[in-house]
């Protein structure tokens, strides 16, 4: 992110040619500057190199190491890395989570696109409002309480959500003890939570198209779902782009939901990644493994980003 | 986002605005139909909190539950403990992310871009993968198991330091230029001239670290060992387990309690926080 016209902002130039008191107290000024800039900066700077920058180098030398904090380390190589695809409990947690990850940012989109373009037609404004709010309302729970009451609403015997499906004749669904069930109620509720976010951004992108392209399309016959295939989602690529970035990257680092509904269970069918990091340093004081499964997630988040910029010099669409 | 639509347009789009209409009112049903339920469960008598059919409307308000969930956790301190962990982690990032993000913006010195670069850079890290030494570091500073553990890692900020330099960027230039004429050092300039005029970004940093960490569930369950220093949403799950599905109703009226500080930031400040939640989209 290199920023050259950032030099203009401070005062260092002035369209007038400078008289030479004022370019003398200009250097003064910006020989404090100078000194001062480090104070400005220590407590954010420091800060993060105590809390982030060596942590990460730590987790990087420990990823080879297997330590249970009270023996002494132990170097084992790539041994923690090779557990990822050996150990089946770690392999089936990263297997999870790419699912995971899959199946709800595709929903989450889905949804938030599908919501954007709802809201775009004529209403009342008062309506338009309510609904953007109600979108936006789960995005200010914490992920443990919602956890709390879905886990109650998908209950086998007196959920909610099975008292529903049993008025149109559906039987109770074990939601939470069978796998593939415990896999939909986590998919979903992470989902309900967070498909209000990725709203947020397509309203923001619809609403930076300019409504003569819709208009001049309409001139030309195009409607509907033509006109949102060739005319609305070339516009929005940059939002798409972003929105999906962002929601993978959050959704690889689940842990909250499946933590709270299940525990992982039944059996590890919905254990992701950052549990096993979780449950490896802090119930197995498998520190080395738990770093080595962090480091490959960040990788994972870190490749994705990079993906995003490859991606958006080739397909996006500027304007 | 204005409701005016070219006439032509409004009639192409009406057929198809009844069917749009209904797939909003669903999904916002389905929204906030949970929360509803949680609302009216909350204040069901214990007792009858698990029977169907559900109710999504309290009609007959009955508040044993929150006198109930008082006795059964030390609720007052989970709050007290939230809250000091909350505003104390909210406090210090609007201030440093403005000294930051001021620096960033309106100071010159060597290494500017590139020490902005490794900033951003961290924004990359998940929690997850440092959590490890951090935790050990908390350990070695002696801070295991208090609320420090918590609040001193979380103060740094990237993404509100990102935010604070953008704020400052779109001042004007001629109050540094007038504060200089005048003889002020760059510290009067930032104290008195530009951090006044940036309270509204501060605003945004402080909203959303309020928002994340009031709701926060990871670093807690990590970082805190012993039941005096758990937070709300700590609290909450430890209860759920306790209780498991005998009486709901305690537990959610300890879900409804723990809302109201986000209900209150959502009722006041929605619109701050959505611009400080999709402002890292356009970064």
């Amino acid at each position: 992110m290199s920023t050259p016209t950032l030099k203009n902002t401070t005062g260092t130039t002035t369209p007038a040619p400078p008289t030479r008191s004022s370019a003398a107290a200009r250097r003064q000024r910006s020989l404090a500057e100078r000194l001062i800039a480090p104070l400005f900066l220590a407590p954010t700077v420091v800060g993060m190199a105590i809390f982030t920058i060596v942590p990460i180098l730590g987790s990087i030398l420990l990823a080879f190491f297997r330590w249970d904090i009270i023996s002494a380390p132990e170097f084992v190589g790539f041994s923690n890395f090779a557990d990822i695809v050996n150990d089946p409990t770690v392999r089936v947690s990263f297997l999870n989570t790419i699912v995971f990850v899959v199946v709800a940012v595709t929903l989450q989109l889905g949804i938030a696109m599908a919501l954007a373009v709802a809201i775009q037609g004529r209403m009342p404004n008062w309506l338009r409002v309510f609904f953007r709010s109600a979108f936006f309302f789960p995005l200010i729970l914490s992920a443990a309480s919602v956890s709390i009451f879905m886990g109650y609403l998908f209950n086998e015997q007196f959920g909610v959500v099975n008292w529903m499906l049993s008025l149109i004749g559906i039987p109770a669904v074990p939601w939470l003890t069978t796998s593939g069930g415990a896999a939909a109620v986590v998919v979903l509720v992470y989902v309900w939570q967070n498909f209000g976010f990725s709203f947020l951004l397509f309203i923001g992108g619809l609403a930076s198209i300019p409504r003569e392209l819709h208009e001049a399309s309409a001139l030309d016959g195009a409607t509907g779902w033509r006109q949102f295939v060739n005319v609305t989602l070339p516009l929005l690529s940059p939002t798409v782009l972003v929105a999906s970035v962002m929601a993978i990257v959050s959704a690889l680092q689940i842990f909250d939901q499946p933590y709270v509904l299940t525990r992982g269970g039944p059996g590890d069918s919905t254990r992701t990644a950052v549990m096993v990091i979780f449950e490896s340093a802090f119930q197995q004081l498998e520190f080395g493994r738990a770093s080595a499964i962090g480091l490959v997630l960040m990788m994972l988040i870190m490749a994705i980003t990079a993906l995003q910029f490859r991606l958006s010099r080739r397909f996006v669409f500027y304007q | 986002m204005s409701t005016l639509t070219a006439p032509r347009t409004t009639r192409t789009l009406r057929p198809g605005m009844a069917a749009r209409i209904l797939v909003l009112l669903v999904a916002a049903a389905l929204t906030l139909g949970p929360v509803l339920w949680t609302l009216s469960t909350s204040l069901r008598t214990p007792s009858e909190s698990f029977n169907l059919p559900p109710q999504f409307l309290p009609l007959n308000p009955d508040f044993t539950s929150y006198v109930e969930v008082f006795q059964q956790v030390n609720m007052v301190l989970l709050v007290v403990n939230s809250a000091l962990v909350t505003l104390l982690i909210a406090v210090g990032q609007m201030a440093t992310a403005a000294l930051a993000g001021y620096a960033f913006a309106r100071l010159s010195f060597k290494g500017k871009n590139a020490l902005f670069s490794v900033v951003l850079a961290t924004m990359m890290v998940p929690v997850q993968v440092t959590i490890v030494p951090v935790f050990m570091l908390i350990r070695g500073m002696g801070l295991s198991d208090t609320l420090l553990a918590l609040i001193l890692p979380a103060i740094p900020t990237a993404f509100g330091t990102f935010l604070m330099r953008q704020y400052f960027l779109g001042l004007p230039n001629d109050f540094a230029e007038a504060a200089a004429l005048d003889g002020a050092s760059p510290w009067r300039t930032f104290r008195s001239v530009y951090a006044p005029l940036a309270v509204p970004g501060m605003a945004i940093v402080g909203i959303l670290a309020f928002n994340f960490h009031w709701n926060e569930f990871f670093r807690p369950l990590i970082l805190t060992i012993s039941q005096e220093n758990y937070t709300l949403p700590l609290g909450l799950v430890t209860l759920q387990g306790n209780l498991g599905t005998g009486s709901i109703s305690v537990v959610l009226a300890g879900v409804i309690l723990s809302m109201i500080p986000a209900l209150v930031v959502f009722i006041f400040g929605q619109r701050t926080l959505r611009e400080g939640l999709t402002a890292g989209a356009s970064k």
